[in-house]
C-alpha cells in the first residue's frame, strides 16, 4: 500500500439491507407438513423403481431420477445414526446450548432425518440408540411440529 | 487431455481481518503477484474467471467487486460460484476449448465481514432443515462423531493433525495461525460441538489467490517452468446429510479415480509426493487421505502417529499448514493448488518437500465434503 | 482430445409463471431438465456434467450446485455453478459450450432457474452494487435503465412512444409462446397509460418477475449428429462484463454490447449483421433497450432504430424478427432468462419453434444482459462451423 494511505484509519460500514424470503414448499413437502400438523403422522415417499423410502419426502428420486408417487406412513420411532452436541449458542439457533443435533433414521425409511434430541443428557447419547418422536403441542406445519426426538421408552 | 499448465501464482497473506483491504484490493494484490510470477502483463491474459460467493460477500453478483482488479475490462469473463478449485477447472476448460490460450483465475473471500454461522446455515434446505439452526461446524461435528465411531480414530489422533498443521504454518510466511501446540492444548481447547474442539476447527479468514493457466501453445513462452495439469475431476454426493453415508466419501473417491486415470496413476500412495488437502477440520484431513488412497484404508490415524504425513515423511500432507492455519473460504481450494505448484517448482522455502515431482490438490463445495474437485499436478510434461 | 465443435441437441423449459406454489426450487429444476432430456431422447445417465446457475439472493440458498442435486440430476456427477447476475443464463450457455469444446465432457446439461417470487427482488438487486459508493443511492434496476433511456432520448429525439412500440411487438409475439408468463397483447396507448415507474419507463415497458427454469443439453460434434438430425451449432461466444461502478457507465449506449458483438461478428466474418442474421433473441429487460441495443449491435446506425422498428422489420414476418418468444418483457425468471434466449434461438435453428417459428433460419443470435450494463452474446447456426 502506498505511503499516503499508511496513516489513514480504515473505515468500516455496517450493512442494513434486509432481504426477506418466503419459500414455496411445493405439493410434496406440503403433504408431509400437513400430515405432521393435522394428524401427528410422519410420512415418507417411496420410489417405485429402486424401492427406497425417502424421509424427508421428495418429489423425485435422486438416483433413478423419476417422480415418486407411493406415500408411506412411518412410525414415530427410529435409530440415531449420528449426533453432535452444540455447546456454543449458534447465530441461527434460538435454543440455549447445549443443543443435541441428530440424524434419525425413522423405522421404514432408507434416509435419515435431521432434527434434535431432548429429554436426554448429552453424555448419555449413543450412536445407534433407539429414539421416538415427541410431537409439539401447537403445530404449525414446520419441522418443529416434531418438538424433538427422545430415547425410546 | 490436451496439455495445459499453471504458469503463474499469486496470493495475499491469509489473515483474520484484512480491515484495510476491500475485495478489489485483495484481488489487485493477488493478480499482480501472479502476473509478476509468470513474467506476464494483463495483456497476455486472454480471459478471466473469477470465483466468489454471494453469501460470503454479502453482495449479489459478487463477481462485480473484483472485475476491474481482475483486468476484465476488455476481455471475456465469467464467474464460478464455489470453491476456487472449481473455478480453476472452468478456467482450464476455457484454455482448452480453442477460444483462449491463457486463463486468469482468481478466488477471494473475507470471512471477517460476516457471521459465518449464518452464512453456512444458509446452505441448509430452507424447507426441511434450515430452521434447526445448524451450521458448517455442527454438521461437520456429526460427521466427525460417526467417523470416529466407525473407524476407531481417537480425539488424540485428530489433535495430532492440528499440531502438525499449525506447526507447519510456522514455516509459511503467508499463514494466519502459526502455532507450536501440543495434543493436550487441542484437547483442552473449548469444545465447540462434540467431538470438535476449537483447535480441531479451521478459523474463518480473509484471503485471495490468483492462478494463471495456459495451454500447450503458450505454456512455455513465459518466465517460469510450467507445472503441468495431468488429471482433474470433480463430483458431488447427495445433498441431504441423511441421504449420505457420511463416513464414505464416495464423491471424492470418484473424482480421484477419474483424475488418477487421466494422469496414469495406479498407486497414488507411491506416486504422489505431496498433498494439499481440504482440512477444514482435523478429522477431514484423515478422511480425505484415505478416500484419495494416499494411505491404506483405515490406516490414516496410525500413519499420522508414525509421522508419515509430516513434511519429512513419506506422504507430506499440508506442508503449508493447510486450512487449519488459515481458511479463506472460496479461495481455499485455489490456494491448495498454488501451494502444490510452489512445491513442484522447489519454491516452498522452509516448508519445501524434498524431490516433489507430483502433487495433489483438493477443493470442496458444500457441507461435510459433498462435492470435491481433485487436481493432479506434475513437474514434468 | 482438445478443441471440439459444440451443438445444442435438446432444450426444455417450464411453463413460466409469476409464482409456482406447487413446486419448490429443486422440483422446478427437475421439470425443465426432464423436458430437455425428453427433447433430446436421453436419460440423466447420458449426461457427463452439469452447469447450473441462478442469482443466490433471490432464493436465499447458499451453494446451490450442492443443494440442487435431487432436481438437477447431479448426484454422483460433476456439477458446477456459474453466476454473473442477469447475464447468468447466457453465462451458463457459454459455460456449457466451453466445457464441451474443451474435450473434457461429451454431453453437458446446462440449467438456469429462478424463483423470483420467493424474495424481494429490488432489495436483492440493490446488494449488487458497491456498499460504499453506489448502494445507498441506487434505487433498483429500473431507475438505472431509466437513466439510459433518458440519455438516448435527449440525444436522438426519441420518445416513450418509441419504447412502447417495442413492448407492443414483444407482447404480441409472446402470444405464440406457451412458456411465456404474459400472453396478452398490449397497445401503444395502454403502455403509455400504465403507471410510470421511473421516467420514461412505464409498468408495461418493463419485465415481470417470474418463477421458471430452463435446461439446455450441449453435445460435442462426435455425438451431436447421433442425438438429433437438427443440431444447433454454436459458432462463437463473446462477452464484456466491464463496469463495476454506476458512475463509470457510458449512459445512452451499451458499450458492452458494441464491443462484444463486434468481437463476435469479427470472429466469424459477419460484416452486415442486419442481412446475415435471420433472428435475434435479445435479452431486453425493458422496451427502450430494444431500440438502443440493436444500434450497439450494429444492426442499424445510431439513432435509426425507432424507424426500423416502426417499419415492422423486427416483427414476425419482417426482415429480421426480434424476440419471437416474446422476450424478457413477457417473462423473466432472471437466472434462467439468458438461457431461455439461447434455448429459443436453438429452437429457431432446429425448426422446433412451433407457432413462433421464423421461416428459413440459418443464423441466430441470442444475448444476455445484467450486472452493471454487461452483455453476453452467442451466435447459433444450422451449419457446423469450420473452425
Amino acid at each position: 500500500m502506498s505511503e499516503k494511505l499508511q496513516d489513514v484509519e480504515p473505515m468500516v460500514y455496517r450493512s442494513r439491507i434486509s432481504v426477506p424470503y418466503h419459500w414455496w414448499a411445493g405439493d410434496t413437502a406440503s403433504a408431509f407438513f400437513i400430515a405432521l400438523r393435522d394428524e401427528q403422522k410422519i410420512v415418507g415417499i417411496r420410489c417405485s423403481e429402486c424401492k427406497r423410502v425417502f424421509l424427508p419426502p421428495r418429489k423425485m428420486c435422486p438416483d433413478c431420477y423419476r417422480e415418486n408417487s407411493e406415500w408411506v406412513e412411518l412410525p414415530p420411532t427410529g435409530t440415531l445414526r449420528s449426533f453432535t452436541v452444540s455447546r456454543r449458542k449458534l447465530a441461527a439457533q434460538h435454543k440455549e446450548p447445549p443443543v443435541i443435533y441428530g440424524l434419525i433414521q425413522v423405522d421404514g425409511a432408507d434416509t435419515a432425518l435431521l432434527h434434535i434430541l431432548d429429554e436426554v443428557k448429552p453424555e448419555e447419547v449413543r450412536i445407534g440408540m433407539k429414539v421416538e418422536a415427541r410431537f409439539a403441542e401447537e403445530r404449525q406445519g414446520t419441522v418443529w411440529d416434531i418438538a424433538y426426538f427422545r430415547p425410546a421408552s | 487431455m490436451e496439455r495445459a499448465a499453471i504458469i503463474g501464482i499469486g496470493m495475499t497473506k491469509i489473515e483474520a481481518n484484512k480491515v484495510s483491504d476491500t475485495f478489489a484490493d485483495m484481488a489487485w494484490e493477488a493478480v499482480n503477484k501472479a502476473l509478476d510470477d509468470a513474467g506476464m502483463t494483463i495483456k497476455d491474459i486472454d480471459n478471466v474467471v473469477t470465483t466468489s460467493n454471494d453469501f460470503w460477500d454479502g453482495r449479489t453478483i459478487s463477481c462485480m467487486a473484483v472485475g476491474d482488479a481482475g483486468g476484465v475490462r476488455g476481455k471475456n469473463t465469467s464467474c464460478v460460484e464455489g470453491d476456487g478449485a472449481f473455478g480453476a477447472f472452468y478456467g482450464l476448460a476455457r484454455a482448452l476449448s480453442g477460444s483462449y490460450d491463457t486463463s486468469l483465475v482468481l478466488a477471494h473471500c473475507k470471512g471477517s465481514e460476516s457471521v459465518s454461522s449464518l452464512i453456512t446455515n444458509a446452505a441448509f434446505d430452507p424447507i426441511y432443515e434450515r430452521k434447526l439452526g445448524m451450521d458448517m461446524i455442527t454438521a461437520s461435528a456429526m460427521q466427525a462423531n460417526l467417523y470416529m465411531h466407525e473407524t476407531g480414530v481417537t480425539s488424540e489422533q485428530l489433535a495430532m493433525v492440528s499440531v502438525k498443521n499449525h506447526g507447519n504454518a510456522r514455516l509459511n510466511p503467508n499463514a494466519q495461525l502459526p502455532m507450536e501446540i501440543t495434543v493436550e492444548d487441542v484437547l483442552n481447547s473449548e469444545m465447540i460441538a462434540d467431538p470438535l474442539h476449537k483447535l480441531d476447527c479451521s478459523p474463518v479468514s480473509d484471503g485471495c489467490c490468483a492462478v494463471i493457466i495456459a495451454n500447450e501453445s503458450k505454456a512455455e513462452k513465459f518466465k517460469k517452468k510450467p507445472v503441468w495439469i495431468k488429471g482433474v475431476s470433480f463430483c458431488a454426493d447427495s445433498y441431504f446429510l441423511g441421504d449420505r453415508n457420511l463416513t464414505d466419501a464416495r464423491s471424492l473417491r470418484e473424482a480421484a479415480q477419474k483424475a488418477y486415470a487421466m494422469a496414469g496413476i495406479t498407486d497414488p500412495a507411491a506416486e504422489i509426493d505431496v498433498a494439499e488437502l481440504y482440512d477444514a477440520f482435523t478429522y477431514q484431513e484423515l478422511m480425505w487421505i484415505e478416500a484419495l488412497g494416499l494411505c491404506a484404508a483405515g490406516k490414516a490415524g496410525t500413519s499420522l502417529e508414525k509421522g508419515v504425513f509430516n513434511i519429512s515423511g513419506k506422504m507430506p500432507v499440508n506442508p503449508s499448514g493447510g486450512l487449519l492455519s488459515g481458511h479463506p473460504v472460496i479461495a481455499a481450494g485455489l490456494i491448495r493448488i498454488a501451494e502444490v505448484v510452489k512445491q513442484l517448482r522447489g519454491e516452498a522455502g522452509d516448508y519445501q518437500v524434498d524431490n516433489a515431482r507430483r502433487g495433489i490438490a483438493q477443493g470442496i463445495n458444500g457441507v461435510c465434503g459433498q462435492s470435491h474437485c481433485v487436481w493432479i499436478l506434475d513437474k514434468e510434461k | 482430445m482438445g478443441k471440439k465443435r459444440v451443438a445444442i441437441v435438446g432444450t426444455g423449459q417450464t411453463l413460466h409463471r409469476s409464482h409456482r406454489p406447487d413446486v419448490n426450487g429443486q422440483e422446478l429444476i427437475f421439470e425443465a431438465v426432464q423436458r430437455a432430456l425428453e427433447d433430446a431422447d436421453l436419460t440423466i445417465r447420458d449426461i457427463d456434467a452439469i452447469v447450473i446457475g441462478n442469482m443466490d439472493h433471490f432464493e436465499g440458498i447458499n451453494y446451490v450446485d450442492c443443494w440442487s442435486v435431487d432436481g438437477s440430476g447431479g448426484t454422483m456427477r460433476p456439477i458446477i455453478k456459474l453466476t454473473t447476475g442477469g447475464t447468468t443464463g447466457s453465462t451458463l450457455a457459454i459455460g456449457g459450450y466451453h466445457m464441451v469444446a474443451s474435450g473434457m465432457f461429451e454431453k453437458v446439461l446446462v440449467i438456469g432457474w429462478e424463483k423470483n417470487s420467493e424474495s424481494d427482488t429490488t432489495g436483492a438487486i440493490t446488494t449488487a452494487f458497491d456498499a460504499v459508493w453506489d448502494r445507498l443511492v441506487f434505487a433498483g434496476a429500473i431507475s438505472g435503465l431509466a437513466v439510459e433511456a433518458q440519455a438516448y432520448m435527449a440525444k436522438y429525439g426519441a420518445t416513450d412512444k418509441d419504447g412502447a412500440r417495442v413492448s407492443v411487438r414483444d407482447r404480441k409475439h409472446a402470444c405464440n409462446n406457451p412458456h411465456a408468463q404474459l400472453r396478452k397483447e398490449v397497445t401503444v396507448d395502454e403502455v403509455l397509460a400504465s403507471p410510470m415507474l421511473s421516467d420514461p419507463i412505464h409498468l408495461l415497458d418493463v419485465c415481470p418477475r417470474t418463477d421458471g427454469a430452463c435446461a439446455v443439453i450441449m453435445a460435442s460434434e462426435d455425438v451431436a449428429g447421433k442425438i438429433t438430425s437438427t443440431p444447433d451449432w454454436i459458432w462463437a461466444t463473446a462477452n464484456r462484463h466491464k463496469y463495476a461502478y454506476l458512475g463509470d457507465v457510458n449512459w445512452g449506449a451499451l458499450d458492452s454490447m458494441a464491443e462484444a458483438s463486434s468481437e463476435l461478428f469479427g470472429k466469424v466474418g459477419i460484416k452486415e449483421p442486419r442481412k446475415e442474421i435471420d433472428v435475434i433473441e435479445l435479452y431486453q429487460p425493458y422496451s427502450f433497450a430494444g431500440i438502443i441495443w440493436i444500434e450497439d449491435m450494429g444492426i442499424v446506425d445510431r439513432g435509426k432504430a425507432p424507424e426500423y422498428i416502426w417499419s415492422g422489420a423486427t416483427d414476425m414476418g419482417g426482415e429480421l424478427p426480434i424476440n419471437p418468444s416474446g422476450g424478457v418483457i413477457a417473462c423473466n425468471p432472471i437466472g434462467a432468462t439468458g438461457l431461455i434466449r439461447c434455448a429459443e434461438a436453438a429452437l429457431q435453428i432446429m425448426g422446433k419453434a412451433d407457432k413462433r417459428q421464423v421461416p428459413d433460419v440459418k443464423r441466430a443470435v441470442s444475448t444476455g444482459f445484467g450486472g452493471c450494463m454487461w452483455t453476453d452474446i452467442i451466435l447459433h447456426g444450422t451449419e457446423k462451423p469450420e473452425f
